[in-house]
Order: structure tokens, then C-alpha cells, then sequence
């Protein structure tokens, strides 16, 4: 096995200095998750601002890979609108889930295409996924608690 | 460095194809057999000549094969009762596993909780009081900590010191006239201690208590006598002694078998049945429910025969050699802290460690990369991490054909892991 191609140079980087980590005020909606086979957790926030993505905050624990996704994730939603955030999350699900089939788009995926490694490792694409998994489930929370955004 | 053991691990490993397999361009260094151990040549062989030759459904047919396959199924259960000194073949109850051996026993207790005519010592009200400890596997947990929920009893446990032994001086506090069970790990899955049994047992017969133990990572590794530990149950599982999955034990004292309600019921452990009512047959059949795991007894039979051939003291002599050495070498790791205890006496060969920033699950990925297996996460053991403030550990675990030289692969490997993650 190549350790390079799952432990990118970018993966590591985000693991090492996370952006955005910390939890913030004000958020809408929030998600606890854990990955019940390693003890991983993130606790996760969002503030939605209108149709934008205002604020994703987080704290977790976990390791490199789970750890460097939720930063890389933080960087592609963060300041987005809404719209935007749930496709770059049904586009990274996918790349996870296509076995290492997939090298992902750049344009749109920016750095998260470097796990694109991990989707070989059926093991670790949960790790990948648990961060996004937080966001998925605070949005819909947030969208909840937002009068007339009940759709999402 | 080999060390001087009676074990030919040469010959060993012969008997094991898998440890021949290579992960990349290197050759496996299986360090995970406290999950799983691997099986040898002699009990799959065992399975398929059963399989191939006298599969029928047991206690049931008059055929030459229905015959042939009872036997089988029984002779497996003697063979077994054997192993682990019990008095009579009819204490073994088979079933899944160590999970579903406790959870027949935590049943019988609640069963017995709901039946005003059923043995006083099996029935709780609130306020009695469930025994465990700090360092159990789930699977002697969570099934106690269900029945105390469900009946009312108090579920109290026996904590850990810094150095990962049983607290034994809270046992005289812990255990008390309100106690009716305890239930604790022979060996800890996670900290690798071996538990010492006597003074456990000697406070819950003051009290008149019954003691189960979960000897999931014992009977295995080490010479079990039931007789000699004197303890009325105990749980483990056919897969983690080079025994097949589908397969576990559960052995009591044959009074107690008889007084305990059934956990599961239909067909095969009754004795009459109408349309209003059962009586059950005498046990082991009364806790035998549907068509059990056959071909997995023969197997299970053909791993006892296998390690009785070692030699259990053989066994233990040459994984207490292999704990010492693995203590020793992982003790020269910079960063990394053993979880348990350090020295290598009343202890398995099953290390648990941290290695100071890096995730265990990073770690046991570059050690896959090198071949080498271990396990990593939180053991189904929770409370054990949380008492030492860890969310995972990485863990490897030894069994009769490991070597000094995959220990040395082992710790060899972790520099890799400081050089990725440093």
C-alpha cells in the first residue's frame, strides 16, 4: 500500500493546523457525532445567514484523516451559500464512496480532492465522512429553527 | 533472542497458511489474535471432514449420519468440559459466543426476577446489588448494566489503580450482603492484566454471592481449571482460541444450570410440550434452543485438542516471554505510554499503548502498510479508556506463533509512524 497517496501532503498539512476549529457564537444549529468503532467525535455549528453559510464551527477529536477533512470541509462551506455547501457535500460523499474510481473536481472540491486516496480504504472513508456528516445534520437542524426554511 | 520455551513456534506456524500471506511486498505480522486468533490446519480440516463426511442435524434423526453427528456435537462438548476441568460434560452449555454466554446468564436472572417460585438466588429486587469492574469488555458490561436497569438492582464496580490493576482494596466495600452477582474479566482485553481471582471470590462466598468470570482472554492463553478457580460461571468464546467464529461456552455448576430459567426457547430443549405449556429438558439442551452451531463444535474440539497438544503451560510460558519482551522493546519507543501495567507478571501478552500525537487509527495504518496487524480503537472497553483519560489506544496482542522477530518488525514500524506524523 502507498502510505503517501493516503497521507497527501495537504491532508497532513490540515491535520497539523486546522482552520477554523473552535467553537463559536451564533449558531443555529449543531451536531454531535461519533464514529462508534474508534471513539472519534466532532461537535459541530452552523450559523446560516440568510441563503449563506455564515459561520462552521467545530471541535473534535480524532485522527489525521478525520481531523484534516472537517478542516478542509470548513474552508469549502464556510461562506458559501447553502446551496453550494450541499453540493460540495453530496459531491465529497460520492468521491468517499467511489472505492478510488474517483479523482474528484478540483475546481469545485479545492483541497478535498486529496482524499481522494482514502476512498480505497473502506476503513477510513467513515473517518473522511464524520465532519461532513456533523454538517449535514446542523444545517438541517439550523434550516429548522429558520422560519420558511424548512425544505432542505 | 529466541527465547527457551517449549514451544517449537517454527512448527506452530507451519500449521497456520494465513501467516504465509504478504500485505504488499511484505509478509504478515499477525499482533491482533485478542480479537481474533487465527485457526490452524488441523481445525478447518476438522470442519470440513465433519461437513464432507457426517453432517446431520444432532439429537433428532435414528440415520447413520444424525448419529454420527451427535456424536460429534457431544464428544466436542466433553472434549471441552475436559479442557477446563469441569466435573461433568453436561456444565457446557454452547452457545454464540462470550457475549451470548453472559447475556444467557444475565437473562437468567431477570427471567428468574419475574417468577415469584424461582431459585431465591437468581431473583433481584432493588437494592441488591451487580458486581463488575472498571476494566470489563463490553459483553460483561452492558448486559449487567441492562438487568440493573430492568429489576431495579444496583450495579457497582471495582475500579483500576494508575498502574492498571484491580483496585482490591475496595473489594470488602464494593462487595457486600447486598450483593447476588459478580461478574469479572479473567484477563483485561484492553490492559492486558491477568485479574487474580481469590480474594474476589473469597469475599462474594462471605456474602453469599454468586461469581461469574469472563474468560474470553483467559482460557485461551492460559491454564484454566474450573475447579481450582472456584467460581460458579464462566464465559468464552471458541474464535479467540484457534477455534472457529460461531461457537462459545458458557460452564456453571450443575445446580445452578438446573436452577436457572432458559434464555432462549424452541425447539430442542424441552422435555414435553402442549399448546399451553413446556417443561424443559435438564440442561445443557434446557439453554441449547434451535439447531446449534455443529460443524463449529468440532472445530472448537479440534483447537482444544490442538493447544492441549502445545500444552497450556507450554502456552502461557512463551506469551509471558513474548509480554516481557514486547514491554521491553515498546518501552524504548520515544512518545510512547504503555495503558496497563508495565511489567510483565500477572499480565498477558496483549499491550495496549499511545503514542503521543498520533491517532491510534494513524498509527495502525502505517503499521498496515509494513504488514503488521494490530488493533486500534477503544476496544470495546470505554470505561477503560476514559478512566485513563484516552479516546482510543493502539493494541497488539500475541498468541502461541508469534515471534520476537514481529515484535521487533512492530517497534521497528513505529519510527515510521514519527517520520509520517512527526
Amino acid at each position: 500500500m502507498n502510505l503517501d497517496e493516503l497521507y497527501q501532503e495537504v491532508i497532513l498539512d490540515h491535520y497539523k493546523r486546522p482552520r477554523g476549529a473552535g467553537l463559536r457564537e451564533p449558531y443555529e444549529g449543531e451536531s454531535h457525532q461519533v464514529n462508534p468503532t474508534c471513539g472519534d467525535e466532532i461537535t459541530l455549528r452552523v450559523h446560516v445567514d440568510g441563503d449563506k453559510v455564515a459561520d462552521v464551527s467545530y471541535e473534535n477529536v480524532g485522527c489525521s484523516i478525520s481531523k484534516a477533512s472537517a478542516s478542509v470541509m470548513y474552508e469549502l462551506v464556510n461562506g458559501s451559500t447553502v446551496d453550494d455547501a450541499l453540493a460540495r457535500l453530496a459531491e465529497f460523499t460520492a468521491l468517499m464512496n467511489s472505492k478510488g474510481q474517483a479523482e474528484g473536481d478540483e475546481e469545485t472540491l479545492e483541497d478535498a480532492v486529496a482524499f481522494a486516496g482514502v476512498s480505497k480504504y473502506p476503513m477510513r472513508v467513515k473517518c473522511a465522512l464524520l465532519g461532513w456528516m456533523a454538517f449535514k445534520d446542523a444545517l438541517v437542524r439550523a434550516e429548522a429553527s429558520i422560519p420558511g426554511r424548512t425544505d432542505a | 533472542m529466541e527465547a527457551v520455551t517449549k514451544l517449537d513456534v517454527d512448527a506452530v506456524r507451519a500449521d497456520f497458511p494465513i501467516l504465509r500471506r504478504r500485505i504488499g511486498d511484505r509478509q504478515i505480522a499477525y499482533l491482533d489474535s485478542a480479537a481474533t486468533s487465527q485457526k490452524p490446519v488441523q481445525v478447518v480440516e476438522a470442519m470440513r471432514r465433519f461437513t464432507e463426511h457426517s453432517n446431520a442435524n444432532i439429537s433428532r434423526s435414528v440415520h447413520t449420519l444424525g448419529a454420527e453427528a451427535t456424536e460429534a456435537y457431544e464428544g466436542a462438548r466433553a472434549r471441552v468440559a475436559a479442557f477446563i476441568g469441569a466435573p461433568s460434560a453436561d456444565e457446557v452449555v454452547f452457545t454464540k459466543n462470550s457475549t451470548e454466554a453472559i447475556n444467557l446468564l444475565a437473562y437468567a436472572f431477570q427471567n428468574a426476577t419475574l417468577d415469584p417460585h424461582a431459585d431465591p438466588r437468581f431473583r433481584l429486587a432493588p437494592g441488591d446489588e451487580i458486581v463488575v469492574t472498571e476494566m470489563e469488555h463490553h459483553a460483561n458490561l452492558i448486559p449487567w448494566q441492562q438487568l440493573a436497569l430492568r429489576t431495579g438492582a444496583t450495579l457497582k464496580w471495582i475500579g483500576i489503580t494508575d498502574h492498571g490493576r484491580l483496585d482490591l482494596e475496595a473489594i470488602p466495600e464494593v462487595i457486600t450482603e447486598r450483593t447476588k452477582i459478580v461478574s469479572f474479566t479473567h484477563v483485561a482485553n484492553l490492559l492486558g492484566t491477568v485479574n487474580p481471582t481469590s480474594q474476589i471470590t473469597a469475599r462474594a462466598r462471605e456474602v453469599g454471592a454468586l461469581v461469574g468470570l469472563d474468560a474470553s482472554q483467559s482460557v485461551p492463553h492460559l491454564p484454566v481449571n474450573v475447579a481450582g478457580l472456584g467460581v460458579d460461571f464462566i464465559a468464552f468464546t471458541g474464535h479467540k482460541m484457534l477455534g472457529p467464529t460461531g461457537i462459545g461456552v458458557l460452564w456453571a455448576k450443575a445446580d445452578l444450570l438446573d436452577a436457572m430459567p432458559p434464555f432462549l426457547t424452541g425447539g430442542s430443549m424441552i422435555k414435553t410440550v402442549t399448546m399451553e405449556k413446556t417443561t424443559f429438558a435438564d440442561a445443557p439442551a434446557k439453554f441449547e434452543a434451535g439447531t446449534p452451531p455443529i460443524a463449529e463444535a468440532v472445530g472448537l474440539a479440534a483447537a482444544v485438542d490442538y493447544l492441549d497438544g502445545l500444552g497450556m503451560e507450554n502456552v502461557r510460558a512463551h506469551e509471558k516471554e513474548l509480554a516481557g519482551y514486547m514491554l521491553e522493546k515498546l518501552e524504548t519507543v520515544d512518545g510512547l505510554t504503555i495503558i496497563g501495567p508495565r511489567v510483565p507478571i500477572g499480565r498477558s501478552a496483549t499491550v495496549s499503548f499511545t503514542f503521543e500525537g498520533v491517532h491510534p487509527h494513524d498509527v495502525g495504518q502505517v503499521l498496515d502498510s509494513e504488514a503488521i496487524a494490530v488493533r486500534v480503537g477503544h476496544h470495546c472497553a470505554k470505561p477503560t479508556c476514559d478512566r485513563f483519560g484516552v479516546n482510543a489506544t493502539t493494541r497488539a496482542s500475541a498468541y502461541v506463533y508469534n515471534t520476537h522477530e514481529e515484535i521487533d518488525r512492530l517497534v521497528e514500524a513505529l519510527g515510521k509512524v514519527r517520520k509520517v506524523f512527526g
